[in-house]
């Protein structure tokens, strides 16, 4: 009896998969791992849409040396909310989303450990997105003093209202920061705590492990930006002096709280890819992660490195020569753990039996990038030639191979790689090879050019700038429009193949995880039964089972 | 066993390609930067030049690997088994994490090096020595030891939305350009009246934020007479983009007949293009926003000419 009330309400507030207005769900407050993961995806892109907009009119006004497009607070205004935009409401909103879906089904649990606190930590995304938005509405115009909103530029406030863009990116910047705290204890407690019985630690797919060391990075770092954001905005609105020199603050220590925790953000936002990287080359390269253990354990070692290399973001800031050279050490280091990653899967597809699927291609493609940045990253740890290039194109340049070449490449792959497990239906390969070539092309286009540009001593944020730099920043600007153009097909792909794609089986890819042993989409509980997982991850070419039940774990007529 | 060493003898060939292609492109390096017109250029140049064949060699290395992958190693359509179930290689990953080691430790050492004969905010405090080659240019100006007599006095640059001042003190002269003599040790005092800017030459490789509130030394040496440009390196708000100022290079009796020309001119006001733009009598591109209003252009001995730096908008098209 009570059983089947608790049913009947589960009915009512969350529809089930396969019901004619499950569609709904996606609206609700659903706890729903697999519904909030999809809600974070579904947001997360709809603003990467506007912050890619609003790059395309940074790469309109940058196509001619002078300031002749928009307005110069208008550019400012622009690469502000485009930098803030794609990281706290498209990246790691994205990231969330695709580690919200998989992690429970990887390590066989039915939910995450807070469901309840995982649908509040979603729901701020809209809160500050909207927040985020409205700033562009309020006199003055939202931000303009860079995602990074250094004093004493942030503390300007020529029109003198209270609520200003810079008090509502701050106020954004905030509850971002207390979502994502909200967020990472529910992933390290899952990961710790819900594993599915004989899910060993060193059974766990390298995507769980990469998530669980991006997370602690969140638990450890997040304080520090959150307090930097809150003590910033005591100054702007109460009068404080934390930062401002004029009244004996220093403007050099927000630089300190602001890279403590933005710089091992990069690793909250470049781990889970590798954990992409790592689960998508053994699939269609037909051949166990190379290294497994070693692979999962230079996550953790990056995250503890993460922590000490903050200070190369201030190379050129008031640091005195000793900190440059120490930093310029651990920064060294760093390489060494990811070094090792990209060997491991250059070592995964030799020799294997590849399949150049939508998926395998983005990952590919996103790996030769990577390497790409990985050389300039190097480059840019050397603090005589950083001296250079600190705050001109070539970081843009680096940076933007990270983000864009990395990390947007492999958002696409694991998209289209877990797209049927998702919708269950199959996805178009046609379009999703155009989206591949398109996307490919585009990023070299666009931010290849911003190297030689760096070189030449062309700083960043410049609204106008001479004419000797006209040249690569034309080019720059039509792969910008190439990159904006290349998501016409994944929409039409992911939008179409939704609504009327090819059901899918369970396996499409004949993929080794757990997530592959039960239907597209899963049931609202994932297992009917929890897996006994009995061997390590990547068993391809060894047809060893995975679980001991296989069978169990659905219930019959829910099984395709 | 001949077939190992076939393969030794190929993966060699194909190692010594790489290394000459890495090896063309540490040279083509220099040829991506502006003129070298600093000392510190000529350090700056090498390391990149090094970074790059190595970069090149390692890039190559991947993603040739990666690219006869996919070209020679895919699937046939109706192939469906797996490749063989290699799980790992102790060697192999030993010989991957120590080479990579060995060689960041490298970068790092031969960067330290080179930052420390930089010098560009004086010598590092060593736990000993070394100081030889850099203890006349770390001497301050005020108490000129015997060995660098003829070292010159200082110049303080001043920093402010949006515009670049530089001062001669000992000659009484101000400028909105910054004149120096070639092959001296050049000694700047780095100040900001407002915000964060940075002091950047791409000319001469070097680069520092000024922090209102500090007051920063800062060291180099020209090497190379003619017109390069200062940029404004760290955003300073609405206005940044157009922070530039020309720096002039000239023979050391150049520098001394400018000074004393210069101190002859009697002060006007300079040019400042981020204050031109502001007061444009029309701007159709303007959305009204508040902004900070640019300082008032400063009282010079020598301006920049207007077109070193035109404004942007209606009033600057010919």
């Amino acid at each position: 009896m009570t059983n089947l009330s608790v049913e009947a309400i589960a009915q009512i507030e969350q529809p089930l998969p396969g019901a004619p207005d499950n569609w709904k769900r996606f609206f609700s407050f659903s706890t729903d791992h697999k519904v909030i993961g999809i809600q974070y995806l579904v947001t997360a892109f709809f603003f990467f849409l506007i912050g890619g907009l609003l790059a395309m009119v940074m790469r309109g006004e940058l196509i001619t040396p002078e300031s002749d497009l928009v307005d110069r607070a208008v550019y400012n205004a622009m690469f502000t909310m485009h930098g803030t935009i794609m990281l706290f409401l498209w990246t790691f909103p994205a990231l969330l989303g695709l580690s919200n879906y998989l992690v429970p089904l990887m390590i066989g649990a039915k939910d995450m450990a807070f469901p309840k606190l995982n649908a509040v930590a979603f729901w701020m995304v809209p809160v500050f997105g909207f927040i985020l938005m409205a700033s562009f509405f309020v006199p003055g115009g939202p931000s303009q003093s860079g995602w990074w909103a250094y004093p004493p530029v942030s503390l300007q406030n020529p029109t003198g209202n209270l609520i200003t863009g810079q008090t509502l990116w701050l106020v954004a910047v905030a509850i971002s920061g207390v979502a994502s705290i909200m967020g990472a204890v529910n992933f390290v407690t899952t990961i710790a705590r819900m594993r599915a019985p004989g899910m060993y630690w060193f059974r766990m797919p390298v995507f769980v492990w990469t998530v669980l060391a991006a997370q602690i990075i969140q638990l450890v770092g997040l304080p520090a930006l959150t307090a930097g954001a809150i003590m910033l905005l005591l100054d702007i609105t109460a009068g404080t002096s934390f930062f401002d020199p004029a009244k004996g603050g220093d403007p050099v220590l927000f630089q300190h709280f602001f890279w403590f925790y933005s710089h091992p953000a990069v690793y909250v936002i470049i781990l889970p890819i590798f954990g992409v990287f790592s689960e998508i080359f053994p699939v269609y390269a037909r051949k166990p992660l190379f290294g497994y253990k070693v692979v999962a354990i230079s996550s953790l070692v990056i995250t503890g490195l993460s922590a000490v290399v903050w200070v190369h973001h201030m190379f050129a800031s008031g640091t005195p020569g000793w900190m440059r050279m120490l930093f310029m050490a651990t920064t060294m280091l760093i390489s060494v753990p990811t070094g090792i990653k990209v060997f491991a899967w250059v070592a995964t597809i030799w020799g294997g039996k590849l399949r150049l699927n939508t998926p395998m291609l983005f990952a590919l493609g996103g790996l030769t990038m990577f390497v790409f940045a990985g050389v300039t990253g190097i480059m840019l740890a050397a603090v005589p030639f950083d001296i250079h290039v600190n705050n001109t194109y070539f970081v843009v340049g680096h940076f933007h191979y990270v983000i864009y070449g990395a990390t947007v490449m492999g958002m696409y792959a694991a998209i289209y790689h877990w797209f049927p497990k998702m919708t269950g239906r199959m996805y178009s390969e046609g379009l999703g090879k155009l989206h591949f070539a398109l996307t490919f092309i585009g990023t070299n286009l666009n931010f290849f050019p911003m190297h030689p540009l760096g070189l030449m001593g062309m700083p960043r944020r410049v609204a106008s700038y001479d004419p000797e730099f006209a040249f690569w920043n034309v080019i720059a600007s039509l792969g910008g429009f190439l990159l904006g153009m290349s998501t016409l097909p994944f929409l039409l792909n992911i939008i179409g193949s939704w609504v009327q794609g090819e059901q899918a089986p369970k396996n499409p890819w004949r993929a080794i995880g757990l997530e592959w042993l039960i239907s597209s989409p899963p049931s609202a509980e994932n297992f009917e039964e929890l897996p006994i997982v009995i061997a390590e991850p990547y068993g391809y070419g060894k047809s060893e089972p995975l679980v001991s039940n296989p069978d169990a774990l659905e219930v019959a007529h829910e099984s395709r | 066993m001949s077939m190992s060493i076939r393969t030794v003898i190929t993966l060699g060939l194909v190692a010594i390609a790489l290394a000459l292609i890495s090896l063309w492109m540490g040279q083509q390096a220099y040829t991506w930067f502006p003129p070298q017109a600093s000392a510190e250029s000529v350090l700056v140049d090498q390391l990149f030049s090094f970074l790059v064949a190595l970069g090149t060699f390692i890039f190559l290395g991947v993603v040739g690997t990666l690219a006869y992958a996919v070209l020679f190693q895919q699937a046939g359509k109706y192939d469906t088994s797996d490749g063989p179930p290699i799980e790992g290689n102790v060697p192999l990953e030993v010989v991957w994490t120590a080479i990579p080691f060995a060689l960041v430790i490298w970068i790092a050492f031969y960067s330290y090096q080179v930052y420390d004969q930089m010098s560009i905010l004086g010598p590092m405090e060593h736990v000993h020595g070394k100081m030889v080659m850099s203890s006349a240019i770390a001497a301050p100006p005020s108490q000129p030891s015997p060995t660098a007599a003829d070292a010159l006095p200082p110049i303080e640059v001043h920093a402010r939305q949006w515009v670049w001042e530089f001062r001669y003190p000992d000659r009484n002269v101000t400028s909105t350009e910054l004149h120096l003599p070639s092959n001296q040790r050049i000694k700047l005092i780095l100040q900001s009246e407002d915000v964060l800017h940075g002091f950047f030459v791409p000319a001469f490789r070097i680069k520092q934020d000024i922090i209102p509130g500090r007051v920063i030394d800062f060291g180099f040496t020209p090497i190379r007479e003619g017109r390069y440009r200062l940029r404004d390196s760290q955003y300073s708000g609405t206005y940044f983009a157009a922070m530039q100022a020309d720096v002039v290079v000239e023979s050391l009796a150049a520098y001394q007949q400018w000074l004393t020309a210069a101190a002859a001119q009697p002060p006007t006001e300079a040019y400042n293009r981020a204050f031109e733009e502001y007061h444009l009598a029309q701007n159709p591109i303007s959305t009204g926003w508040k902004i900070v209003e640019p300082a008032s252009p400063p009282l010079v001995n020598v301006s920049t000419h207007p077109s070193q730096n035109p404004p942007s908008g209606k009033e600057s098209k010919p």
